[in-house]
């Protein structure tokens, strides 16, 4: 490929994409201005200069605690998904290196696990929940987003996993390698990557599950998803708060998707689908 | 060295923390996040310093949301909260499943007898008070007064639809983005049906007969649909399909509207000029009726605080319910913000005070919730109490299936005759379903 | 001998993701086929019977029921096809030289990170309002009529709002697809004077083929189950023209709290998620064998 594209093309490009670019980003872009407005700002039509206000911002947290969800959802979030990649990891490696008849099958399988409508079982879970004392606990939640999102991360793995080249493995086996010395120093430095992005793109999946973690907590282990409940659609206008609140609620995973981009796109290359 | 004080001394204040913690009980609260209960929220200080061994856990969702969580832990027993934020829809169905704590130790100075009636007549089971009431609202009529006044109108003491209707049509002036008349339409039980349903019982009609036969094959409810779709047809704002409480209350404080029927708490927004365009221009005027019928409607709803059976600190949350609900409360209100600010439509002697006469809603907002029924919603017997809701469990689904109908007649996607068939033969599926037709 | 002891590995390193969802499956799976078979209202929890079929019976009766089916097919056919088309576009776009190609990533990408109810509330009322919304007021410019998005396209809008939430998602598993293609490959196409379209259709396209076939799969499962953008815009409504299976089902288990019907309706959804997952797997599933 013409590596040396010439600086005319490139701002092109540069053009179109940041077009394209900022009209997908524009939703979010204009619930950050608005929660710097004030509320009849907030409805009284487009504009994209607000009067700069940080009242909302003070009043979302006047009104309601923001570390100790925040925190939930942190812990909630990043445990769920160490927790499904511990279980996941091996699962996805003995599919992708000593792949059966069945292999395909148990995948399908796993997904299929998913299908299950949420709405549909929530009294079930919810009785569940309660003989065991999980309700409102981060511990019966962290499970609860393991689960849920295991299958998703099996898969994720697999197909990373399908990518690293089977000869090093012969080679390493060649050598004399044991088993356990072949998975820590040959295969895991190439499966960094892959892990890394799946462990990024669990992460937001887990932070922005609404359902459960909404209807199985109630203050101790409420995560932001019930913050933000708490916020939506009051009797009167609430536009400039709640965008405040969400602008809160994004703004964490917003950075870390920020500083990871680069993790994230790498991993990518390097596991998936040659 | 002084990493050990620093650890001694944390943890002799961590043992301190856990006796308190010990004494003390912590009350779960669930509640809805509308401006009074998070008023209330910021006021929670007045109480826990009268009782130092109470400490309040809030856990505020939006209304949709909120109903489920409790409507689920009630019914499961979960036990998740100690005190629950719950509509006058919900009182008598939860009351009759022995799902909720009478309330009888409220304080010495409660004054139940100071309730409003109308109010407490739906919080009542065999004498015994189920929950108390904290705001009510009943539905009026808000009008722009220069409009009126530029289109050569007054408003009538007692106004009918023929009226509104005719008003309506007269100020719609579309080239100014400016409609008569602005009203729900967006589906749902709580949405497009409360105020349809508060229609309909203004022109005569009703949901079930005595032996709970859907109606919707009869004349009434044909007028009163055709009535509404026509109207929005001619001086509604675009988008009324799937507009609600809050989508109309931007428009009219926009100056987009001419007139808005809906909760009288609407009344507290549109006439704060710190957010409102209009608010020195407006004027109200109870739920018109039809020519010649006897009923405004009969809208009513309170939010009110309750205490699921089987709660391990119903003497605390007794306590709670009789601080939050008292006339100190809405004295503490009125000395901390305002008389405006003060949670409306519980009792008649806020109604008799000079200070809160003096807002400019509070009389009509005492006169619309007097003149609300729900032991007799409508002119024709009825099995049921209700207003602009029926109190039976299954109203949340069919009300939001025929509100689904309704609002495609509304959109032009079907016709009113279509609407209502249809909602005639689902009502009767699900009324079937629920053993009330034999 | 190696390859004994490496297949018993894989056998044990496998166990513990089988079993748990093997229990995470059959536990809710049995209880919702228990429940469906029985009348049960949470409202009215004394007069719990046997029901037999009647709830699938009363499930499939529903007006509405048909509908929902195609409309729930219809909002997964029309986000997929927005997101793959959309997606392999904008990792085209997003492959090519420019300047500040880490933030232009980061703007793409942001969507996924809003929680679905919220994505919902603010495409409905400041995007999508034709009162004061913002592509109302943009209309109002070029003196066009605001389209009243939700009376005149519920469903279109509500696959709109849903596609927006995971296009980025499509965005970035194609683009590290594409980012893995061989430069020298590409070079060699361009050398043997392949056109634009020539070096897509035959070299890119089927690059990516795996990574398609993942983004449809996974954002499938996904789609199958949209509710929450329903329920904070339409309704369902107007009439049932925004109504899909899980919508129904909600109507069911949190608005009528008949934990029988809602599961009649969850043994339906199941039955229907795998038909169409077959459906897929057909289609793209040979991709995964490459």
């Amino acid at each position: 490929m013409a590596r040396t594209a010439s600086t005319g093309q490139k701002i092109a490009w540069t053009v179109v994409a940041w077009v394209i670019a900022l009209v997908i980003f524009f939703p979010i872009l204009y619930t950050i201005i608005t929660s710097f407005k004030t509320e009849p700002e907030a409805i009284a039509g487009i504009s994209l200069i607000p009067s700069g206000t940080f009242q909302n911002y003070i009043d979302v947290e006047t009104q309601r605690d923001y570390f100790r969800p925040f925190m939930n959802s942190v812990i909630i979030s990043l445990g769920s998904t160490v927790l499904a990649l511990i279980v996941a990891i091996p699962a996805a490696w003995s599919m992708a290196f000593s792949p059966t008849r069945r292999t395909k099958d148990i995948l399908m399988w796993m997904l299929s696990t998913k299908m299950m409508p949420a709405v549909a079982v929530l009294v079930p879970i919810y009785l569940l929940f309660r003989d065991w004392g999980l309700l409102d606990s981060r511990i019966g939640l962290t499970v609860m987003l393991t689960l849920i999102n295991l299958p998703i991360v099996v898969w994720m793995l697999y197909t990373y996993f399908r990518e690293i080249p089977g000869e090093i493995l012969e080679a390493s086996r060649m050598d004399g390698a044991s088993l356990w010395n072949e998975i820590i120093y040959v295969l895991t430095p190439m499966a960094v990557p892959g892990i890394a992005s799946t462990l990024l793109l669990n992460i937001i999946l887990a932070w922005n599950e609404a359902f459960w973690t909404i209807r199985l907590t109630t203050t101790n282990a409420a995560p932001l998803t019930a913050f933000i409940a708490s916020f939506s659609s009051p009797q009167g206008l609430f536009w400039a708060k709640l965008s405040a609140a969400s602008t809160m609620a994004i703004a964490p995973i917003l950075i870390m998707g920020w500083f990871s981009q680069r993790q994230l796109v790498r991993g990518l290359t390097f596991g998936a689908v040659k | 060295m002084t990493l050990k004080t620093l650890m001694l001394g944390a943890c002799s204040l961590l043992a301190i923390a856990g006796t308190a913690q010990a004494q003390s009980t912590t009350l779960t609260i669930a509640t809805v996040n509308n401006g009074d209960m998070i008023r209330m929220q910021s006021l929670t200080e007045d109480f826990t310093t009268k009782n130092p061994d109470i400490q309040l856990n809030w856990v505020t969702l939006e209304e949709n949301v909120l109903r489920e969580r409790v409507t689920t832990d009630v019914a499961t027993k979960g036990g998740q909260y100690d005190v629950m934020t719950i509509g006058n829809y919900e009182v008598p169905i939860w009351a009759k499943q022995g799902w909720l704590l009478p309330l009888d130790n409220l304080g010495a100075d409660y004054d139940a007898d100071d309730l409003l009636p109308s109010i407490r007549s739906g919080l009542q089971m065999e004498g015994k008070l189920y929950a108390a009431p904290f705001y009510g609202e009943s539905a009026m009529l808000m009008y722009r007064t220069d409009l009126f006044e530029k289109a050569g109108l007054t408003m009538p003491e007692n106004p009918t639809w023929e009226f509104i209707a005719d008003a309506a049509r007269k100020i719609t002036d579309r080239n100014a983005n400016l409609s008569g008349i602005c009203l729900r339409g967006k589906a749902g039980w709580g949405e497009n049906m409360a105020f349809l349903t508060a229609l309909n019982n203004s022109f005569g009609g009703r949901w079930f007969d005595e032996n709970w036969k859907p109606q919707f094959d009869q004349p009434e409810w044909k007028e009163s649909l055709q009535f509404y779709v026509d109207l929005m047809k001619d001086a509604g704002p675009s988008g009324a399909s799937s507009n609600g409480f809050n989508e109309n209350l931007t428009l009219f404080q926009q100056g987009q509207c001419g007139m808005w029927m809906d909760a009288t708490v609407a009344a507290s927004f549109v006439a704060d000029p710190k957010n409102s365009t209009v608010a020195d221009k407006v004027g109200y005027a109870i739920f018109p009726s039809k020519e010649g019928v006897d009923n405004h409607g009969n809208w009513l709803w309170s939010w009110n605080l309750a205490i699921p059976a089987g709660s391990t600190k119903a003497e605390a949350a007794q306590k709670f319910i009789g601080w939050a609900t008292s006339k100190g409360y809405t004295e503490l209100v009125a000395s901390k913000e305002s008389w405006a600010a003060v949670p409306p439509g519980t009792r008649t002697s806020l109604y008799d005070n000079a200070e809160y006469k003096k807002t400019p809603f509070a009389g009509p907002t005492f006169k619309a919730i007097q003149a609300a029924n729900i032991t007799k919603p409508t002119v024709k017997p009825v099995p049921y109490i209700g207003g602009q809701w029926v109190s039976i469990p299954e109203f949340q689904s069919l009300g939001t299936t025929v509100g689904q109908l309704f609002s495609a007649a509304l959109a032009g996607q079907s016709s009113v005759d279509d609407a209502l068939a249809q909602a005639q033969q689902v009502s009767t599926r699900e009324m079937t379903r629920g053993g009330y037709i034999k | 001998m190696a390859t004994r002891q490496t297949r018993t590995l894989a056998r044990i390193m496998m166990m513990p993701s089988v079993l748990l969802l093997l229990v995470w499956m059959i536990v809710p799976l049995a209880m919702t086929l228990w429940f469906s078979f029985q009348n049960y209202n949470l409202l009215n929890p004394a007069n719990v019977s046997w029901a037999g079929l009647f709830n699938y019976q009363f499930f499939y009766t529903d007006p509405a029921f048909f509908q929902s089916i195609w409309n729930t097919l219809l909002i997964v056919g029309g986000v997929l096809f927005i997101t793959i088309v959309g997606g392999i576009a904008l990792a085209l776009l997003l492959d090519q030289p420019m300047f500040g190609q880490g933030i232009v990533r980061i703007l793409v990408i942001s969507p996924f990170f809003v929680m679905p109810p919220v994505a919902a509330l603010i495409w409905k009322n400041m995007i999508m309002h034709p009162g004061y919304g913002v592509l109302a007021d943009l209309f109002k410019v070029f003196g066009a009529t605001p389209i009243d998005w939700f009376a005149q396209f519920p469903l279109l809008s509500i696959i709109i709002i849903v596609a927006w939430q995971w296009l980025p998602f499509a965005t970035l598993i194609l683009l590290t697809s594409l980012q893995s293609l061989d430069g020298e490959q590409k070079e060699a196409a361009e050398m043997d004077g392949a056109g634009l379209v020539a070096r897509f259709w035959h070299l890119t396209l089927p690059h990516m083929a795996r990574a398609i076939t993942v983004v449809i799969l996974i954002q499938t499962i996904f789609l199958l189950s949209v509710y929450a953008e329903i329920l904070v815009t339409t309704n369902g409504g107007p009439g049932y023209a925004s109504t899909n299976l899980p919508f129904l089902i909600y109507r069911t288990a949190l608005l009528g709290y008949d934990v029988g019907g809602a599961s009649a309706g969850g043994v339906i959804a199941i039955v229907l998620a795998n038909i169409v997952a077959l459906f897929v797997m057909r289609a793209v599933g040979k991709n995964l064998d490459r």
